[in-house]
């Protein structure tokens, strides 16, 4: 079939958008471009893992510690793949912000509904209320690097990189954007799994981070990074 | 009054998760929105919850809170003149 | 040259009307549907004002032709009236060969049963199907097996910009050529769960809501779904379908301002107009009509209005919200709009923003305020915004 006929999804074979930098976070283990950069045995809170990678890395951001718990995770997760290779100078418009998960903000929505169960203490609380979406995690990290592209939540029953990979590569083809984090931010009670990557154009701006070799951006490539172990 | 500043300090750090603030880093005659403990809208109707959950005050017109919740003092006051 | 997008079915229901014609009487005549809340136990039930369809759990079942049995949402009944009134005109039945989507926004979800029995649900296991029926992607599922698509079927939870979204995603995977047609759209219906939660944020209007009003105060939560089937030129000559319009453009962009509320110079808001006026190759003063996202609350519509006064700058549109019509049915807006947006193309009217007495003293136009017909409208702007600054434009264009 001559290549011009094939969607262009296929036909590009994506050589032109690579993954500059990904940090993982699952099973009480950070990682960060191949190399581990958290890890305790010992804890059983989700909450306390997030805060002790949030003390470690020494992040100033008071407002963390107002988010919710799918917010803290995706935040942080964003914030060490920035952290190895930072955003300038690309235009606010240029950046867009793809993540997915299966739980939505269920999360969340269990803390609100907590507040508004029992009619004699019935308090919901606005500052709850406002993560019970799952496309507040990006409002946030949106907020926080000044990214003004476009951005969207997917849900699916489970990772899909088929379905990422082909949302982002829309974006980098048609919709004239340089780069884009993507990833996976998944979190229900004690269970929890991120992954976010930092996709850019080939030459990326501020070159690529030193000791990672840079991945093609494909399905494959998201695969790997989301099992690897 | 200088009690019920000692309280609300700590129920504020609380009710808005300031993990990172301690109660004397409050001055209770500091503004509590603007640059001082970098609070924002959602912060604001969060305290309008707190009093009428721990004071029983009920506040409707959330525009009246930028009197009230000037400061912890100004929030002290408040609670004082309406508690029932 | 892309691909081009069209227009060539609908569906709808709402607090205004049951289809497409019920709607469009609804509007011609300029009555609202709001009112207090019926169908819904809550606490705040005699103080609210909302855009509730006047129609019980069996009343729905009836009217989606189905069977009653526990596992469906108010939310998923909805969605298949809307759907399969969209499906039909749209001849979604025929050409069963030409590659086919389903792209449906909620956030909500199955919210509406599952939040019934959500408190018992440890004690008691006799409704877990409700619980089961709480998955967003749950109401989507249910559309595409009842209306038999399957090569590619999502759902898109945004907030108030989701359903908007449905159509641009929809748009693209035509444009890309992954498909030849789309059944995209949303909705909502309305809950406890996101009423006690609007009403904590303190931006809902106990009266009848007034967009654009110097007075405003608030938003009158809705619910509906609505439908737009979408089409590739090559496929409507497979079809045979008339294009009611074109989708001509389209544009999302963040805020990064504040997980809920808009910044006030409404960056994301111009942003999203902007992508979308550019992809459209048409200028700004091509733009007859702006059926604005308008949600009655402070914040919002002044932050919309200065976008429209920085993108139109001399030369406002014709402006209004419908939502005063309809309620805000956050997840359904964007398509319910949308369709209220092609009305206009079709029948040459423009809606008016009901309600409306005092312009804004910071904005520098007023917004429509009697029915207009017998108007010249060839292109239509429609927007919806969604909290996590979300903000999504889209434009309809005569063919």
């Amino acid at each position: 079939m001559a290549d011009a006929m094939l969607p262009s999804y296929i036909r590009k074979i994506n050589m032109d958008q690579i993954i500059t930098s990904y940090c993982r976070i699952r099973d009480n283990e950070v990682i960060v471009n191949d190399r581990l950069i958290f890890y305790q045995e010992n804890i059983v809170k989700f909450a306390e893992v997030l805060k002790s990678v949030y003390i470690q890395e020494q992040i100033i951001y008071p407002k963390f510690y107002k988010m919710d718990t799918i917010s803290k995770l995706g935040f942080l997760a964003t914030e060490l793949v920035l952290k190895e290779k930072v955003l300038e100078g690309y235009r606010p418009g240029a950046v867009g912000v793809v993540l997915s998960n299966s739980s939505s903000s269920l999360d969340t929505d269990i803390a609100h509904n907590e507040t508004i169960k029992d009619r004699s203490s019935y308090f919901p609380s606005p500052s709850v209320f406002v993560y019970t979406l799952p496309n507040i995690v990006i409002g946030e990290i949106c907020i926080r690097h000044k990214i003004k592209g476009e951005n969207v939540f997917l849900i699916s029953e489970a990772f899909n990189g088929k379905m990422l990979f082909c949302y982002v590569d829309e974006l980098f083809t048609n919709e004239r954007v340089d780069a884009c984090l993507c990833g996976w931010v998944e979190v229900l009670g004690n269970k929890y799994n991120a992954m976010v990557a930092l996709v850019e154009n080939n030459r990326p701006m501020q070159g690529t981070p030193a000791g990672f070799k840079p991945l093609l951006f494909n399905i494959e490539n998201l695969n790997l990074i989301m099992t690897r172990n | 009054m200088e009690e019920l500043i000692e309280k609300l300090k700590k129920e504020v750090i609380e009710q808005l998760n300031l993990e990172d603030i301690n109660p004397d880093d409050i001055n209770p005659d500091s503004p509590l929105f603007g640059e001082g403990l970098g609070l924002d809208s959602i912060d604001a109707l969060e305290l309008i919850v707190l009093l009428e959950k721990n004071y029983g005050i009920k506040i409707e017109d959330p525009k009246d809170g930028k009197k009230i919740f000037h400061s912890i003092r100004t929030m002290a006051e408040y609670i004082t003149e309406h508690k029932k | 040259m892309p691909r081009r997008i069209f227009i060539t079915g609908y569906g709808i229901i709402s607090c205004i009307g049951n289809n497409i014609d019920e709607t469009l009487t609804s509007l011609l005549q300029s009555k609202p549907g709001t009112g207090r809340i019926r169908h819904i136990d809550t606490i705040l039930k005699d103080e609210l004002l909302v855009g509730e369809i006047p129609k019980s759990q069996e009343e729905l079942f009836a009217m989606a032709g189905i069977t009653p049995v526990e596992g469906y949402s108010r939310n998923a009944l909805l969605g298949i009236i809307a759907a399969r009134e969209a499906f039909l005109q749209g001849q979604l039945d025929e050409n069963r060969n030409l590659k086919t989507g389903l792209i449906s926004a909620t956030t909500v979800g199955g919210m509406d049963r599952c939040e019934l029995y959500y408190n018992d649900f440890l004690t008691n296991d006799s409704r877990n199907a409700h619980i089961d029926a709480y998955d967003c992607a749950d109401s989507t599922e249910r559309i595409a097996s009842l209306l038999g698509i399957h090569d590619f079927v999502t759902t898109i939870s945004t907030a108030c910009s989701s359903a908007a979204n449905s159509i641009m995603l929809g748009a693209r995977m035509i444009r890309t050529g992954r498909l030849d047609r789309v059944l995209a759209g949303g909705c909502e219906s309305l809950t406890k769960f996101h009423l006690n939660g609007f009403n904590a944020l303190k931006i809902l209007d106990k009266d009848p809501c007034k967009p654009f009003d110097q007075h405003r105060a608030g938003i009158n939560l809705g619910e509906g779904a609505a439908y737009l089937v979408l089409e590739s030129e090559e496929s409507l000559e497979k079809t045979g379908n008339t294009a009611m319009c074109e989708l001509a453009g389209w544009g999302n962009a963040c805020e990064a301002f504040h997980q809920t509320a808009s910044s006030p110079d409404g960056v994301g808001a111009f942003l999203a107009m902007k992508k979308a006026l550019e992809m459209s190759g048409l200028q700004a003063t091509e733009i007859d009509y702006v059926n604005a996202h308008g949600t009655g609350t402070d914040n919002n519509d002044l932050s919309e209005g200065r976008a429209i006064e920085k993108l139109f700058g001399e030369s406002i549109p014709m402006v209004s919200s419908t939502k005063p019509f309809t309620g805000h049915t956050t997840s359904a807006a964007g398509s319910t709009e949308a369709i209220l947006s092609i009305f206009c193309i079709q029948h040459q009217v423009i809606w008016p923003n009901l309600n409306f007495r005092e312009r804004i003293s910071d904005l520098s136009f007023s917004p429509v305020e009697k029915l207009l017909t017998g108007v010249q409208v060839n292109a239509v702007m429609s927007n919806s915004f969604g909290f996590g600054g979300n903000d999504t434009s889209l434009i309809f264009k005569k063919v």
